[in-house]
């Protein structure tokens, strides 16, 4: 026995707990289903899939976070581009980037196919960490330490833009990200940026 | 105070369409409030063409300052104040109106709804003098004038006594048995909506509060993580509330404009129970490539809670057409699997409001939502324009579009009014559907390229570095603004409709049943009605015999088709994620 036909509008007399037609009992079984995948493809990217948001994970002081930039930028540094460090750190090392309103610093030189540990912090405010063309986005934040393993696949002159509003100089926020290939060249596919190195390997 | 009887002259008048019993305090904070949702629509529609000829590189209108301040003007404006005060309108119509009830403390009513005023023009003055570019989400340590922070408070405080009047008024209509057995369908949807809403403002206090003592000096720092972490709370719930508050009003358009059945009650009231229970947790899915929370973290709050907050929309996606579907078969209309829509009421704004709003927000809206709401793919859409592409399909064509299908039947209901440019509102609801959906279809193709959300020049000028986007960017982005124009001028034709009608509109004094009437919605004037035997009609259309199609094949091959495209557009996210840089 149905429920008496009714309207959203109508108050409903007497129990109206009843079983669903057979179409509703299988088009809630098919989106439970689908829920369930939708929920299996996450823990089944981090075993499989080559993109995670992970990483490691800590509090910092924004200040040591910024010394610990600055110094990692004198040690490797092979040039400098509009007053910016271009840093080489070895594969496999941890490297550090650190925003601020409204400049990424430094500018990273990475090999093709090697595997960093990218460090993403702030020094005042939020900012978006947004590398362009690939299109890759990370949330950066003051007082934490973003510590990303990251294996670049295309060489190319890469840029970050800031995508968190920092405030009324945000959209001039632009950084470099270099990757050279096994020759060791800078693939410069940007052709408006003009690279100022000095003592290049 | 004794409770007025439900006959004094005054107090309540009866309805001559529904016959239902409206007390006239309610009548008039259900006025009040919309009236004044249709003024912060006004504002921010017209920052919202400054806007996108702005965000439009070709056009780029505004000035740098003037774009962030009117970004933080147009997010207040239409997700905050708009919204809410018509969902303060809905409370209050919900809560009387549909049970025949009188509102608890009116007066108390008023008062909140003077709370919320004042909180709403700190926050502007804050906001137009330039004391708060801060945008909407005031991320800390950006900081903002004290003002801004205790206007918002203000507000919430005022929109969290509502909801609780709001119970207070639904206990009061039970005790004094104002209607018969358990509450409507759509009441039902209000109390989800309004049960959400004090979860979200106890939230908006727990982070407001601190960052006003911050701005003020007395408290030295707020976590930035922490404060993302609260502040989403605040910021997505409140958008669950809308959904719970536009499915409510679907279910109502439904059953005014097509004598929309429900289709069965345990299923359509247990999937806003899971609104209720997992969608808080849902707005993770904000913090997903921030620093601060783990996987295990970001997967349970994203995927088991908020999948079942999906679970729940699907049902609703299921429940909404098939209601409306039976409804139109009970009423003869039987032909075929789309007889039902082919003869559906197209030319009434509510109707056509209706089937626009639960397309868009399902189809764009929430296929989008979901999938760039999963762990990894965030990391390809967050803070892109693919966001704001998303949230557009959601709350603007779909929660919008359902305030004003819902608001071509207040103005005759409740303000007795005609609507007025009724040819205009017979558009309207197309005009604005159409130019949402290019907007949103421009920001999301435009947000794959890369396209930051919240930015000023693309085009880089002041930069040390260039940056080129492809040109497809550049069509894109005419595209959204084309759709952006278009958008605004159907909201300006609403504001327009809806200003005209309720000041200086036709009164109406009664409504025939039957004869058409310029300015009223055919479902006033020719209600749909179901035939004495529908529940007769309803078995044999429910008989074991017609299989799993049952009483509904049209909206079995319509969420057919819902369910291709969804499991589509998810995969093709994770192949196009697959390409990038190994990261982790």
């Amino acid at each position: 026995m149905l429920t008496k036909v009714h309207t959203g509008l109508e108050s409903v007399p007497g129990v109206w707990w009843k079983p669903a037609h057979k179409s509703e009992k299988v088009w809630v079984g098919i989106a439970f289903v689908w829920c369930m995948i939708l929920f299996a493809m996450m823990p089944l990217w981090h075993w499989k899939g080559g993109q995670n948001p992970s990483g490691i994970r800590r509090k910092v002081d924004p200040k040591a976070f910024y010394e610990r930039t600055v110094a990692f930028a004198a040690q490797h540094k092979i040039g400098e581009d509009r007053g910016v460090p271009i840093v080489a750190p070895p594969p496999g090392s941890h490297i550090y980037l650190t925003a601020m309103a409204y400049q990424w610093y430094p500018i990273l030189q990475l090999e093709k196919g090697k595997e960093y540990v990218l460090h993403l912090s702030a020094l005042d405010v939020n900012h978006g960490f947004s590398l362009y063309p690939l299109n890759v986005n990370f949330q950066v934040i003051p007082g934490y330490d973003y510590g990303l393993r990251v294996t670049p696949t295309a060489s190319g002159d890469f840029r970050i833009i800031c995508n968190e509003f920092c405030g009324i100089g945000h959209h001039t926020m632009v950084g470099r990200v270099i990757v050279v290939d096994e020759q060791g060249d800078v693939v410069a596919d940007n052709a408006g940026a003009s690279l100022e190195q000095e003592g290049r390997p | 105070m004794t409770a007025p009887a439900l006959t004094t002259p005054g107090v309540f008048r009866t309805c001559d369409v529904t016959g239902r019993k409206i007390h006239r305090q309610a009548e008039l904070l259900v006025r009040a409030n919309a009236v004044t949702a249709v003024v912060a629509l006004l504002i921010g529609a017209i920052a919202a063409l400054l806007l996108v000829l702005t965000r439009w590189q070709a056009v780029h209108l505004l000035p740098a300052d003037w774009y962030y301040r009117l970004l933080g003007v147009h997010g207040m404006n239409m997700l905050i104040f708009f919204i809410i005060y018509f969902e303060m309108a809905v409370l209050w119509f919900a809560a009387t109106v549909l049970l025949n009830a009188r509102p608890a403390a009116p007066r108390f009513g008023w008062f909140n709804f003077g709370l919320m005023m004042v909180g709403t023009l700190m926050v502007q003055w804050a906001q137009w003098t330039g004391r708060a570019d801060v945008l909407f989400t005031s991320y800390v340590p950006l900081r903002a004038h004290p003002v801004y922070y205790l206007g918002i408070i203000l507000f919430a405080v005022g929109a969290l006594f509502v909801s609780l009047q709001f119970f207070a008024t639904l206990t009061m209509a039970k005790r004094e048995r104002t209607y018969e057995g358990s509450m409507p369908l759509v009441v039902y949807g209000a109390l989800t909506a309004a049960i959400i809403a004090v979860i979200t403002l106890v939230h908006g206090a727990l982070i407001y509060v601190p960052t006003l003592l911050w701005s003020l000096g007395i408290i030295e720092t707020v976590d930035p993580q922490v404060y993302r972490m609260v502040w989403w709370a605040l910021g997505h719930s409140s958008q669950q509330i809308n959904m719970a508050a536009q499915v409510a009003i679907w279910y109502m358009l439904g059953a005014l404009t097509v004598g929309a059945v429900v289709i069965n009650e345990k299923v359509s009231r247990t999937a806003f129970v899971l609104y209720i229970l997992f969608i808080s947790m849902a707005s993770a899915h904000h913090l997903l490539v921030d620093p601060g929370f783990g996987p295990a973290w970001k997967i349970a709050n994203t995927s088991y809670f908020m999948y079942m907050a999906v679970l729940a929309s699907m049902i609703h996606g299921f429940t909404i057409p098939a209601g409306m579907e039976l409804g139109m078969r009970l009423r003869g209309f039987t032909q075929g699997f789309f007889g039902w829509l082919r003869n559906a009421p197209w030319g009434d704004p509510g109707f056509s409001s209706l089937v626009l709003s639960v397309s868009i927000f399902g189809f764009v809206g929430g296929i989008t939502g979901v999938t760039i709401g999963t762990e990894q793919i965030n990391i390809v859409v967050h803070n892109t324009l693919r966001v704001p592409g998303h949230f557009h399909s959601t709350v603007v064509s779909g929660t919008a579009m359902a305030f004003m299908g819902v608001t071509y039947y207040l103005l005759p209901l409740i303000f007795r009014r005609r609507v007025a440019f009724w040819g205009m509102a017979k558009l309207q609801p197309y005009v604005f559907s159409l130019g949402v959906l290019l907007l949103a279809m421009g920001m999301t193709f435009a947000g794959s390229f890369g396209v930051p959300r919240r930015h000023w020049d693309i085009s880089f000028s002041n930069a040390p570095y260039s940056v080129e986007f492809t040109p497809a960017v550049d069509l894109m982005l005419a595209i959204m603004g084309i759709g952006g124009i278009l958008a605004v001028t159907g909201a300006l034709m609403f504001i327009a409709i809806a200003v005209k009608s309720v000041f200086f509109g036709e009164r109406i004094d009664a409504i025939t049943r039957g004869t058409a009437m310029v300015g009223v919605p055919q479902g006033l004037t020719h209600p749909p009605v179901h035939p004495v035997d529908a529940d007769a009609k309803n078995e044999a259309l429910h008989a074991p015999a017609r299989g799993i199609m049952g009483p509904v094949p049209g909206t079995i091959v319509l969420v057919a088709i819902f369910f291709i495209a969804f499991v589509t557009y998810y995969f093709t996210n994770w192949k196009l994620l697959s390409f990038l840089w190994k990261i982790g």
